[in-house]
Parts: C-alpha cells; structure tokens; sequence
C-alpha cells in the first residue's frame, strides 16, 4: 500500500479509503503535491517589518472573545517570560491564539520581533491525524475545527510541526482544542482579512490570495537586495503553508525549524498512529464509538454551555 | 468675496506668476489633520511648517509627487522628472482599507506592474513618520504623536494587571 492510501485514509473514510487504491496512479499526485485551492488566502509576515507592539495580540482577543490578558497588551516585559529552563519563548495557547515574541538574532544589530499562530497548512498534520474529523481546511485557506466533535485525544496536538492546538480545560469533561482559525467565520469566509492584519500599524502582515504572496514576496527579496534572506518560509515547508514569512536574518536565529522538510508531516503521524493494516481492522468499531460519542455531547450541549459559564462566575467572584 | 480674501487671491495670484517654484509653497498646508483612520488613537495633529523646516526637499516624504524628482534609486528610472501631480495627499494614492476583496482582486490583475506591493494609509502613515523619527532621533512611541483614546484603553485592556489573573478561573 503506497504512503498516498494512508494519507487519504486517514483524511477521509473508509470509503474514501478504497475509492484511493481503486484510483490508481492517477489520484497519486496528490500526495505531497496540493498546494492549497488556487485561489485559497494567505497572509505573508514581513519579519523586517513587525516592531512589537502587539497590537495583533490585542485584536486576536477581542475578536475570539478570549479571557483578559494577565497584562496589558501595550506591556512589552512579556518579551522577557521564557519557559522551560530558558529555552522557550512564549507559545499561543487556548487563551491566546496568537503571541509575538522577541529575538535578539545573531545577524542583527537590533531585535526582531515575529508573532506566532497557527500557518494554516495545505495539507494539515492536525487534520491527518484527528480520528473523527474535526478539522476541516477552507477553500479560503483556513484550517477550522469543529468542537462539538472534538473528543480531547489531542493527536492534532503531537502531530502539528509548529506545536500549535492548545487545550481548554475550563471543564476536565470536555477538553477542547483551541487554535487560530484564521477569523474564518467572522471575516475570512465574508472576504475581510482577519483581525491581527487588519490592526497591525506598520502592515507587517499582507493578506491576499496565497500564490499572489508568493509573488509579493519573491517581489519584495528583489527590489531590496540586502534586506532579506532568500527565501519565503511556508512556500515549500512541510507541503507549504497559508501564512508565510520573510526575513532579514536566517530563520533558526527567529525560532524557525530551518529544515523541516517539505513534505507533508503525514509520515510522523503514521507512526504514532501504529501500522496501517492494525487501524483497518479496528477502524470501524473505532469510528462507531466516536461517532456515539460526539453524538452524546451533541445532545448535551446547551448543559456544557451552561457550566462552561457557570465555572466562569465563579472564577470571576474568587 | 471680503477685501480681505480678494486680496489674498491676488496676492497669490502674483506669487503664482512671479515664479513656479514657489506654486507649492502657496499651495502647502501649514497643517494638517491626518485622522481619517483615528479610533483606538486620536488624530495626529500635523504641523506640516515645522516639517517642510526640517526636511531638505518634498520628495522626502512626497516621492516624486510635488513635482521636486526624487533621488530613490529604484524610482528615478521613471520619475526623475515626473510633474506635480492632481492631488499630493498621502491618500491620494494609499488607500485606507488595502485588503479589501476589491482591491486585492485588482492587485492579482496587475501583479507584474510597478507599485502593486503600496502600502496602505496606515502604514504609509507609520513607515514615512516612525522611519524618519527613528534616522533623526524624533519620538517614536505610539502616544507620543497620537493620544490613546478610551475605546484604545479598552483594547489594550489598559486595566489588566497580574494581581486579576486569581479572577480568571483554571487554578
Ligand atoms: S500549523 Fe499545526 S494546527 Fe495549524 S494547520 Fe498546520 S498542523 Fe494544523
Ligand atoms: S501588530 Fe504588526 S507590528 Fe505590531 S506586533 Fe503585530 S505584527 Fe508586529
């Protein structure tokens, strides 16, 4: 069986499963080739451009309806927090979809700054590797979710490169994956740009279709020569990605994985998913179960809303 | 018509005849508001005098637009002697709302065109301001040319500190 059947298999059913291996050779350029619908957006973060006002930051929030910040999103001491022994700078999480965080490049006689959300990947590692399909990849780039299917198991959250899905754990019954969704059901399916690119000050973030960023970009590295490195992080990476970036230093002095690879992060999936032949014949009882369970939670959504509040009250009384 | 304005008009009117070189001098604003984008900041006051003082020529801030040529390598090629155009406002040509679906559809059209990578008047504002500011050591932060107003505040959740985060609930 060809590394294409078990792509497709875990993107779609069993049935779409077959329907693959039928198609033969013709179907098999998919695999690592779908460069995202062709007219599908994007948006190209111009590194030499961003001045760390976290403004971005602030729009996200109010547009997602996100918890307050533990400090003012104009307070640049944030830049400072690291975790784990140093090592880590900030990471978006379920109450902040996206964060910009400070280096201090090698290359560089001043700071850069480079905020970090979900790149919205052509071919998804989260999507591949959710059992029940909850993710979905837009027409118009974005990479949503559907929680109301989402059962916590949190392989989106192995599987994706850029270590992005977070957890809300608000309720310990009902964990769900929170991630930057590109605003896609408050602007982006309507045509507005999302709301970090629409704040941003200096237009360090371009929205437009992603094979015009490409050009842009490409545009950009000419007619500057000197103040970009060579190259447009998300065209080829990991099977491209919606958001990309450029950059006046090397991407690993920003925190960028320099080599990722540019095929899609399918292969690390399958291996924590165990051997393919061993899915097939447990895949049926498996999805039944899902699907009873995302059913059961169906029903009982209006009482988890009423206790996702309930708990809110209460922390906001302590 | 008061004696007063006829009077200025034909005073101008005589600057204009006297030579062109003054023309913009006539023309230019001694201020100007740049607010058409205010909401989270107030308006920037301009003091276009003060500027025009500092600054050795238009082109500095106005590319070639002013009719002064410009001295930036990649636009002298054409517009080394371009004329002055209709209207030399920065909005003239940066437009208030570059990612609407109109005009990002018009960029995809003319992509291998000149010009199609312009900033929006946002940007345009911040890069021609806070760029300069930045070369002659003026003041660069956010409420040092625009005050903050309340809706602002409430954007940059002015008002959380650490000491609120027990209200937040998950510990
Ligand atoms: S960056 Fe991670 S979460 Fe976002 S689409 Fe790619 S794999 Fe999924
Ligand atoms: S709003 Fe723009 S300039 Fe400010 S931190 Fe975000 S990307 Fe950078």
């Amino acid at each position: 069986m060809s590394g294409i059947s078990r792509r497709r298999f875990l993107a779609a059913s069993v049935a779409g499963c077959a329907a693959t291996t039928l198609a033969g050779p013709k179907k098999a350029l998919a695999a690592g080739s779908f460069t995202g619908y062709s007219d599908g957006m994007g948006v190209l973060v111009d590194l030499t451009r961003c001045i760390g006002c976290r403004s971005c930051e602030a729009a996200c929030n109010k547009e997602q309806n996100l918890p307050a910040p533990d400090r003012p999103f104009d307070d640049q001491t944030v830049f400072d927090e690291t975790f784990h022994g140093g090592k880590q700078k900030r990471r978006p999480d379920e109450n902040a979809y996206t964060v910009v965080n400070r280096y201090n490049p090698e290359s560089s006689d001043h700071p850069l700054f480079r905020k970090v959300q979900c790149n919205h990947c052509n071919e998804p590692a989260c999507l591949s590797s959710c059992f029940v399909n909850a993710y979905t990849k837009t027409k118009e780039g974005a990479v949503v979710y559907n929680p109301k299917v989402c059962v916590g198991c949190r392989n989106c959250m192995i599987a994706c490169p850029f270590n992005i899905p977070g957890y809300s754990y608000s309720s310990a019954f009902d964990p769900v994956v929170k991630k930057c969704i590109f605003c896609h059901e408050t602007r982006l399916k309507n045509g507005l740009p999302p709301a970090c690119v629409d704040i941003c000050p200096q237009e360090a973030l371009t929205f437009g279709k992603r094979r015009d960023l490409l050009k842009i970009g490409n545009q950009r590295i000419q007619t500057h020569p000197g103040r970009y490195v060579d190259h447009i992080y998300g065209e080829k990476e990991l099977g491209g990605t919606s958001w990309m970036y450029l950059s006046s230093v090397p991407f690993e002095e920003v925190g960028f994985d320099p080599n990722p690879g540019n095929e899609p992060i399918i292969n690390n999936v399958k291996d924590f998913l165990g051997t393919v032949p061993m899915v097939l014949a447990i895949w049926p009882a498996m999805f039944t179960g899902f699907h009873l369970l995302a059913k059961k939670r169906d029903g009982h959504d209006d009482h988890d809303q009423d206790a996702d509040q309930h708990n809110g009250e209460e922390g906001g009384e302590q | 018509m008061s004696a007063k304005q006829v009077l200025t008009t034909l005073m101008m009117a005589l600057v204009l005849v006297a030579t062109g070189s003054l023309t913009q001098a006539a023309d230019m604003p001694e201020q100007a508001s740049l607010d058409t984008l205010a909401k989270l900041f107030d308006g920037v006051e301009f003091d276009h005098a003060m500027h025009t003082d500092l600054g050795e020529d238009c082109s500095a801030c106005h590319h070639h637009t002013t009719g002064t040529g410009t001295t930036d390598e990649r636009c002298i090629s054409c517009h080394a002697d371009s004329d002055e155009v209709a209207s030399v406002a920065c909005n003239a040509c940066h437009v208030a709302d570059p990612f609407s679906a109109e005009y990002i559809n018009r960029k995809s059209l003319n992509l291998y065109q000149y010009h199609v990578d312009m900033p929006g008047l946002k940007a345009a504002y911040h890069w021609n301001c806070v760029g300069c500011h930045e070369a002659m050591d003026g003041p660069t932060g956010c409420q040092d040319c625009h005050a903050r107003t309340a809706e602002g505040d409430d954007f940059y959740r002015a008002d959380a500190s650490d000491t609120s985060t027990s209200g937040k609930g998950g510990h």
